[in-house]
């Protein structure tokens, strides 16, 4: 049986949580025998929205990455948990047996992404299951993704070389959410945000307009990029490396160049750079 | 018992309900028959865009369960304890006591008892009553037709509407291209393809689309907006805060201060001007009053040229960046995406609006609006979508059973006496109040000119109240005077129907429980609501129009409605009156007969399969909006309501010039020496901004735009899923609390730290949030949604206590746009805020 998989595009993602609120709806109160017990009204996101603000004013940048349980092939709740509680489906679904997870708060805890949940009422452990009872019932997809209003999230059938989300997969730059974790997830990300330094160029003698096509260069680790500032004067490099050394150069004919020693152990605004005439 | 598939339609979308032994199990998008979709395709830059088979509802949508089993629904029938209509009634505990459960049948009695009374003893206008807007969904018991239909036969004093979401656009840009007809909101026909095909760039100036999703439609243009952006259609957002419309498209942010935006529109024409990069032959035969809109902003007039230098003085925005917007805007086919539905934005309801609203339109006309790729697009109207087939929305006469030409007999009132939304506390507690402007003012120009006085000499001023919804605390202006108003003694009688409890409930003498949509039978088209805003289900990427089953039984003792109408009419011997002899269910057939509809399907198919989509035509031909008059031909367009088309002036606006006016020719008629909304748009500093006296106390300014998970108050309060989105509430000690974004140099310099409980405070209120700490708000400015349902004073019943729920809108002011302009500024609001330690 070929495995399910979910590709999250984040740079599509619009934070409009309707992921997250249908999962509620066909989880909250709804006992789904031997797939899932009902979600609670507190403390449960089986689909959980991160908001990433990144960068300063006025350059701030706005992300958010939808994060449900992983699905790992190598998943460490399923080391964790006692008498097969947790399972993985033929189709790789990882599956907790509400029945069996009675009492093992462990499996909880063994989740690096901390996608599972404590049910206190219950005892159970209780996370994401790709709503397989709708799968079995010929669904197509997860409530989620269904509902997602601008495809950021695409659901199908990674071994069949015809599926949407094999083809995407095959062309995109796709990516685990937090790879340190060497969990193997069958949910798979694009664009997750990196780190990004920006900057405004200003022509100390010309202040009233702003510095176009004024060259920047990156260099540092990984190499050397080069952009252009924008009709605004701005530029940026998106997508750096977190906690890394680079250098940026401002260069323009007749102006003195200025060069800034940047670390990527956050973002970074550079602010106005003023070059001053030769 | 198997499971049972209803269909409904809510305000922000067509959904499937679940229901299992009589209780909802789920609701979904509505699930339609793959074969009922035909898509429409666009083709531009050598792609094709077409949308999924899906309807992509609002995010709260999704909730609807939550909120129709909601703790906070009004179950039954209640009195307050200390009102006795025979006896004491002490009015000034309206807010502070609690309430005590009655029977219907005393209810009943009571309100039918009270109405008669007072009626009787001052004549019908003596009753006044108002709706809230948008609670639910559905023609026949949308809030427009019984609540209208009941009070009507009682010859009520009705209370005129604001154009709360909309002002500077209904009372400025009216007079400079027309479009009263959609109350001051241009058309939009197909400005999705026309952008597609041309457009460079998109100024969003106070626009943030994805979070005021074209008011109904939910989140089918979100998809537009990718598109555009996967194309490589540049963005510029100018909002005081990073709204999630560019936190998602990643264009420039502008930020100016709250109040100047109306200097930096006139800085662009400046630059425009003196760089010769406006349309001259356009300004010659488009337009009227050009050359003394030029003399001030060359400043000829008042000896100050308005340069992106004098802008930067105002707005904190530097001039090169002004000058580099304005010469892109220019050289590049630029939409300018402010206003046209959806919450149009911050800068339109605030001090001296109406000039903003007005430059939004003359430096499109500098650069010939409506010419290929340079619309005024909100981006959330103008798919492909079908306009021959016609079916009744809400805000169509023939859409509501009060005015109706189906129904066999209509009440009519005869009562000439207006209250008006925003000042009905001071007609109450402190008349006389006098005002310009009929509401809502589609009608005609002169309608905006129309003064009004209450009391009206030969009625009664208002002894009774009749509240349907309600959660004014936060929507409205400087709103602790709706308590006062509610503590007055001379309101005899206050009833309040609602579905559930909201900020104004617990005002009442008399609270009766009303049901949800889910809970009768209706009718309604997803998105349109007709009338100003023809055609509005454009925003929709397929026409449906959903035959709105009751999916359970009225839950505990609530009532539809019509039911709680009818059974008051009853009692006065008015009930076939009132019904006109049908039943809800007969009402929603009677509809469906007069409509269009029948020629796609039948009766009992739709009735039993719950929906009908209405695909556009093979032949589908677009009609870009306002292409016709930059072209100089007749409108083209099926604008329904444009009074001069197919006319022989069907090539002219709807101002009296024809033209689009930098020297409004109906302002000169009405209102010559106006300086405060003066013949030809001026920036005037606000009254209430960062140049006013004030701002020593109260530095910084309060930003309070349309919310991003709930409709107006509606889903707020009832639906706690909600609570557990951050960017609506934030829960802290078992509170959930609404959130203040700051900036992180005005939170350090007041010690505040993210997830801080702080007070907003200033002369007017003080009311209590959760700070959230950001960089993506304008130092100097702190944004929180308006439109809290919460009302929560710490000392319950009186005005002046501190709200804990969020009701921000307790800090703005009452003072209108300009003195014949009577529209709302919440945006202009200067406040302090300190961390509160309880």
């Amino acid at each position: 049986m070929a495995r399910v998989s979910i590709l999250i595009d984040v740079n599509k993602c619009n934070g409009c949580y309707n992921c997250f609120l249908a999962c509620r709806d066909e989880y909250y109160g709804n006992d789904y025998p031997s797939y899932s017990a009902a979600q609670p009204l507190n403390g449960q996101f089986w689909m959980q929205m991160k908001e990433i603000e990144r960068g300063v004013y006025p350059r701030p940048k706005l992300s958010y990455i939808p994060v449900p349980c992983q699905h790992c092939q190598s998943a460490p709740c399923m080391d964790a948990a006692q008498d097969g509680a947790v399972y993985r489906r033929k189709d790789g679904i990882v599956m907790i047996d509400p029945e069996k997870a009675k009492g093992q708060r462990d499996i909880v805890n063994a989740c690096p992404y901390r996608a599972i949940f404590w049910n206190e009422e219950k005892e159970i452990a209780q996370k994401c299951t790709l709503c397989a009872h709708r799968l079995d019932e010929g669904e197509k997809m997860p409530r989620c993704v269904e509902c997602c209003p601008t495809g950021a999230m695409v659901f199908g059938y990674l071994d069949d070389s015809d599926s949407e989300i094999s083809k995407l997969s095959a062309a995109a730059a796709k990516e685990d959410f937090h790879p340190e974790f060497k969990t193997a997830p069958l949910v798979q990300y694009v664009g997750i945000p990196k780190r990004f330094a920006a900057g405004e160029v200003v022509f100390r003698d010309k202040q009233g307009e702003c510095a176009q096509g004024v060259k920047v260069v990156l260099e540092g680790e990984g190499g050397k990029r080069e952009t252009r500032t924008d009709s605004f004067g701005d530029f940026e490099f998106e997508g750096l490396e977190k906690n890394k050394n680079y250098k940026i150069t401002v260069e323009q004919a007749g102006y003195v160049s200025r060069s800034f020693d940047i670390s990527t152990r956050t973002d970074i605004n550079l602010g106005e750079i003023v070059l001053e005439p030769k | 018992m198997t499971e049972q598939v209803f269909t409904n339609c809510t305000n922000a979308g067509p959904v499937s309900v679940y229901v299992k032994d009589g209780k909802v199990t789920r609701i979904r998008p509505l699930v339609a028959d793959e074969k009922d979709f035909r898509p429409w395709t666009i083709e531009a830059g050598g792609k094709k865009y077409s949308p999924p088979k899906k309807f992509a509802v609002a995010p709260y949508v999704h909730a609807e369960r939550r909120r129709l089993y909601s703790d906070e629904r009004i179950r039954y029938p209640m009195k307050r304890v200390d009102f006795d209509p025979r006896g004491e009634r002490n009015p000034r505990n309206r807010g502070k006591s609690p309430y005590v459960r009655i029977s219907w049948d005393e209810a009943l009695d009571i309100v039918a008892g009270e109405m008669k009374r007072v009626k009787d003893t001052y004549g019908g206008s003596a009753i006044s009553g108002m709706t809230s807007s948008h609670h639910n969904w559905g023609i026949v018991g949308y809030k427009m037709g019984p609540f209208a239909r009941f009070m009507n036969m009682f010859e009520f004093t009705p209370v005129l509407d604001n154009p709360d979401s909309w002002e500077g656009w209904h009372w400025g840009a009216t007079h400079t291209y027309g479009f009263f007809w959609r109350l001051g909101m241009p058309e939009q026909y197909d400005l999705l393809e026309d952008s597609l095909k041309n457009t460079e760039m998109i100024v969003f100036w106070s626009n943030d689309p994805d979070s005021t999703r074209g008011t109904y439609t939910g989140q089918d243009s979100a998809l537009w907006r990718q598109w555009l952006r996967e194309k490589g259609v540049k963005t510029v957002f100018i909002d005081p805060y990073h709204n999630y419309t560019a936190g998602l498209m990643e264009g420039k942010w502008i930020a100016p201060r709250i109040g100047t935006d109306t200097a930096m529109a006139m800085a662009i024409a400046h630059v425009w001007i003196t760089e010769d990069t406006y349309n001259k032959d356009y300004i010659q035969n488009r337009t009227i009053g050009f050359d003394t809109f030029k003399k001030y902003v060359l400043g000829e007039e008042d000896g100050q040229p308005k340069t992106p230098e004098w802008a930067e003085k105002e707005s904190g925005i530097k001039a090169r960046v002004i000058r580099s917007l304005a010469r892109e805007w220019a050289a590049k086919r630029t939409v300018l995406s402010g206003g046209a539905r959806g919450g149009e934005g911050g800068a339109c309801r605030q001090a001296y609006a109406t000039e903003w609203a007005r430059m939004m339109v003359l430096l499109q006309a500098m650069q010939g609006l409506g010419a290929p790729g340079r619309s005024i697009w909100g981006t959330t109207m103008g798919a492909p979508s079908d306009t021959e087939c016609w079916f009744p929305a809400y805000a169509d006469l023939q859409g509501r059973i009060a005015t109706t030409g189906a129904a066999r007999h209509l009440p009519i009132n005869t009562t000439k006496q207006r209250l008006w939304r925003l000042t009905l506390p001071e007609a109450v507690l402190s008349p006389p109040v006098s005002w310009y402007g009929e509401g809502f003012c589609g009608q005609s120009l002169e309608q905006q000119f129309k003064h009004f006085e209450y009391p009206m000499k030969g009625y009664s001023e208002i002894k009774m109240f009749y509240r349907y919804g309600g959660s004014f605390m936060g929507t409205l202006s400087d709103t602790s005077k709706w308590v006062r108003m509610y503590q007055s003694p001379k309101l005899e009688f206050v009833v309040n129907q609602d579905i559930w409890y909201n900020s104004e409930t617990r005002m009442a003498d008399i609270i009766l429980p009303a049901c949800t949509n889910f809970e009768r039978e209706d009718v309604g088209e997803w998105g349109a609501c007709g009338g100003y805003t023809v055609h509005a289900s454009s925003g929709c990427n397929y026409r449906i129009i959903v035959r709105e089953q009751k999916c359970i039984e009225p839950l505990w003792e609530s009532k539809s409605d019509y039911e709680i109408f009818s059974l008051i009419a009853d009692r006065l011997g008015l009930k076939e009156t009132f019904t006109d002899g049908k039943t809800e269910l007969e009402w929603v057939k009677t509809f469906f007969d007069i409509s269009d509809l029948p020629k796609y399907i039948s009766w009992e198919e739709f009735n039993k399969k719950g929906y009908c989509i209405i695909n556009i035509k093979d032949d589908y031909k677009a009609t870009p909006s306002l292409r016709w008059f930059h072209d100089g031909r007749p409108c083209d367009t099926p604008d329904l309501n444009n009074p001069k088309r197919k006319s022989d002036k069907a090539n002219e606006l709807g101002t009296y010039s024809g033209k689009i006016e930098f020297v409004s020719e109906s302002l000169k008629k009405h209102f010559p020496d106006d300086e405060e909304r003066p013949l030809s748009p001026r920036y005037i500093p606000s009254w209430e901004g960062h140049r006013s006296e004030l701002f020593t106390k109260y530095p910084l300014q309060l930003l309070s735009p349309h919310p991003r998970f709930s409709f107006h108050c509606h889903y707020d309060k009832h639906t706690d899923w909600l609570d557990d989105i951050p960017v609506h509430r934030i829960k802290k000690d078992g509170y959930a609390w609404w959130p203040a974004r700051i900036h992180t140099d005005d939170a350090a310099a007041r010690g505040i730290r993210n997830g801080d409980i702080v007070r907003l405070y200033n002369d007017r209120a003080s009311v209590l949030c959760i700070a959230v700490v950001t960089e993506r708000v304008r130092p100097g400015i702190i944004h929180s949604y308006a439109s809290s349902a919460k009302y929560d004073p710490l000392i319950p019943g009186n005005a002046d206590a501190i709200d804990k729920g969020g009701c921000v809108n307790m800090l703005t002011p009452s003072r209108m746009v300009s003195k014949n302009a009577p529209g709302m500024t919440p945006n202009s609001c200067l406040i302090e805020i300190e961390k509160w330690e309880g």
